[in-house]
């Protein structure tokens, strides 16, 4: 008795790219796929070089989607492909950033898209073995996935004679079993060799020493769904759809206290206020914008007077935040900015995988202070002990599930400082409502 | 009572196997979809899984106990999962894990003394834009209220029976 609603917004701002066939009956099944533009791009790829459909991706100015923005071209290119080890193409579906949830309805609703990214990744890269690591949460999706695969594998899309070009590719899926540290890119590796998810020394980066010790390119889900459209229009028409050097759409997923909460297919570039007011609705119940979240929990936040921003990857660089996973989280005037830190802090503390000492500990510690800080036992010294922990976590990690700790809780300590002094003030949370009758 | 592993189990374990270069990495799949099947980790699984993947079992109880879904007791009948996490809780979600609490009369990794319904609160489900959300097994509820909670409670209270 599940129930569950179609997670897709409505807005004239939406561009489908990669969500253009989700609208359709039984887009899951490869028969529709194949009825609406499946598998020519890497019908396209299997008719170039290696080097051409590199070049091309390169060209589109695609960003890695599962936070960093990498280049995905130059990501590409690091690998040896001359190598006599065998190479892995790995799809990141672990997705478990807080306010993200693209690639849930990226799998559910065109799992062959993803499928044949892999295949043209792996043709690119010379690799003939991949894997798509799913989080455990999402059992349904590796049953979708399983049966598209199935049906890749009978109509010769996968296996040994690819569309009899004597390319051979096959494609597994894998699933996790609840950690968002298997998010990042190594720890996910030691993962899926079937050990606890702890990271590893970078570098080597995977792109040269990754699976089993091979070369291995690492790519989230979304950065793999626009491989296909990239080769069937080319580079420079993904280029075109974003802004400059990001290009293509991006599935940003609007949530909090916003009147349209969805996911939503919008131009790289696309401007933060627009995304809200226009696009979502603006706030729920007329209320005011305090603060937003433009990336996921990982990102420093924003204030209502810092939104005139386009969203790519630079313009939020340029600003101090990231573009991060698209998860974009509305936060209201009557929000407790203490009691959102100290939520964020009880996730980190909570996903820390233990392996590095500041973030382990300083996780913990600063989650323990908010604690009792928000519950009205602050000391005038606080807000600058938390900052001087977060600083002390940020670079001192082997991944950065540290700094993801410490970017939102620097930023949120500094523009927020007087909802710290108000706590402090009151011995008490402004925002705290009478504690409700018990029932 | 034992924790017998089905011939359906073994068969999907040796689909597993059949994907990797290296057997071990079977490990985390073979563990959570042995759980789905039995219901938690049990011993029999853990010495099934070492003798397929030839390892010490310190080895299996080290990886069982990083990944928080995997448990070495039984939950529920329906494990109630509810989601806290920031897009959560600006709608919510604390209130309705607490309504879940006292609804259900237990804590955090609790389970009722029937055995119908264990309660847990975890982070980001991949349902931010349904919030508040939460999953009941694998099942995902979303745009969830204390009445709606107390719907779905009922209805598998009937169905638990
Ligand atoms: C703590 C942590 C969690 C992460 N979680 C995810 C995730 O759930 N999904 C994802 O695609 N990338 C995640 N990443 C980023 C990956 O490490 C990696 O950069 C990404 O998968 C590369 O793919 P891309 O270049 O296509 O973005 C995470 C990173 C960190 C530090
Ligand atoms: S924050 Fe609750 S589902 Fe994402």
């Amino acid at each position: 008795m599940s129930d569950y609603k179609n997670p897709m917004g409505e807005s004239p701002h939406q561009v489908p790219v990669l969500t253009k066939r989700f609208g359709i009956e039984n887009s899951a099944s490869i028969d529709v796929y194949l009825q609406h533009d499946g598998y020519k791009g890497l019908e396209k790829a299997l008719t170039m070089t290696s080097d051409q459909v590199i070049d091309e991706v390169k060209k589109s100015n695609l960003r890695g989607r599962g936070g960093a923005g990498f280049p995905t071209g130059m990501k590409w290119g690091f690998v040896p492909r001359q190598s006599p080890k065998p190479k892995y193409i790995v799809c990141n579906a672990d997705e478990s950033e807080p306010g993200t949830c693209k690639d849930r309805p990226l799998i559910e609703k065109d799992p062959h898209q993803l499928i044949e990214a892999c295949i043209i990744a792996g043709w690119a890269l010379e690799s003939h073995q991949g894997y798509i690591y799913v989080r455990g949460e999402y059992r349904y999706l590796i049953d979708i996935l399983d049966r598209a695969l199935g049906e890749a594998y009978s109509k010769g899309y996968l296996g040994d004679n690819i569309q009899g070009s004597g390319f051979k590719f096959n494609l597994y899926t894998h699933t996790g079993a609840g950690a968002y540290e298997c998010g990042e890119e190594t720890a996910l590796l030691n993962s899926l060799e079937g050990l606890r998810g702890f990271p590893r020394i970078k570098p080597p980066f995977p792109a040269i020493v990754g699976l089993y010790g091979a070369p291995t390119v690492v790519n989230n889900v979304e950065t793999l769904a626009n491989i296909p459209h990239i080769l069937l229009n080319g580079g420079e028409w993904f280029a075109k759809l974003g802004c400059e050097r990001n290009g293509g759409t991006r599935l940003f997923c609007l949530s909090g206290q916003i009147a349209r909460p969805g996911i939503y297919e919008l131009p790289m570039g696309f401007p933060l206020r627009k995304m809200i007011y226009e696009v979502g609705g603006g706030l729920r119940d007329g209320k005011k914008l305090k603060a937003v979240i433009p990336g996921g929990s990982s990102c420093p936040v924003l204030t209502a007077d810092e939104i005139d921003v386009p969203m790519d990857f630079d313009s939020l660089g340029k600003i101090k935040s990231m573009l991060g996973s698209g998860g974009v989280i509305v936060i209201d005037e009557d929000t407790c900015m203490v009691k959102l830190l100290q939520r964020i802090m009880q996730f980190y503390a909570h996903e820390s995988c233990g392996w590095c000492v500041p973030c382990r500990e300083g996780t913990a510690w600063i989650k323990k202070l908010l604690d009792r800080f928000h519950a009205g036992f602050g000391r005038p010294d606080d807000p600058d002990t938390v900052a001087d922990i977060a600083g002390n976590i940020m670079g001192k990690t082997l991944c950065p599930l540290g700094d993801a700790a410490a970017m939102p809780t620097l930023s949120i300590v500094s523009k927020f400082r007087h909802e710290f002094e108000e706590h402090l003030r009151l011995g008490a949370c402004p925002h705290e409502k009478a504690p409700a009758p018990v029932s | 009572m034992g924790t017998m592993i089905s011939q359906q189990l073994k068969e999907r374990f040796q689909t597993l196997l059949g994907r990797y270069p290296v057997k071990r990495s079977a490990l985390v799949p073979m563990l959570l979809f042995a759980q789905d099947e039995i219901g938690y980790v049990s011993e029999e699984i853990v010495e099934e899984i070492c003798r397929t993947l030839d390892l010490p079992r310190i080895e299996v109880i080290e990886v069982v106990s990083y990944y928080t879904m995997l448990r070495r007791k039984p939950a529920g009948k329906f494990h109630l999962q509810v989601c806290t996490n920031v897009s959560c809780m600006l709608l919510g979600g604390e209130s309705i894990y607490d309504h879940c609490r006292k609804r259900l009369g237990i804590e955090n990794k609790q389970t009722t003394s029937d055995g119908t319904f264990s309660l847990e609160e975890v982070e980001c489900i991949g349902a931010c834009v349904g919030a508040p959300a939460a999953q009941i097994n694998y099942d995902f509820y979303e745009n969830l209220t204390p009445e709606k909670i107390d719907r779905i409670i009922e209805s598998l209270t009937a169905q638990g029976k």
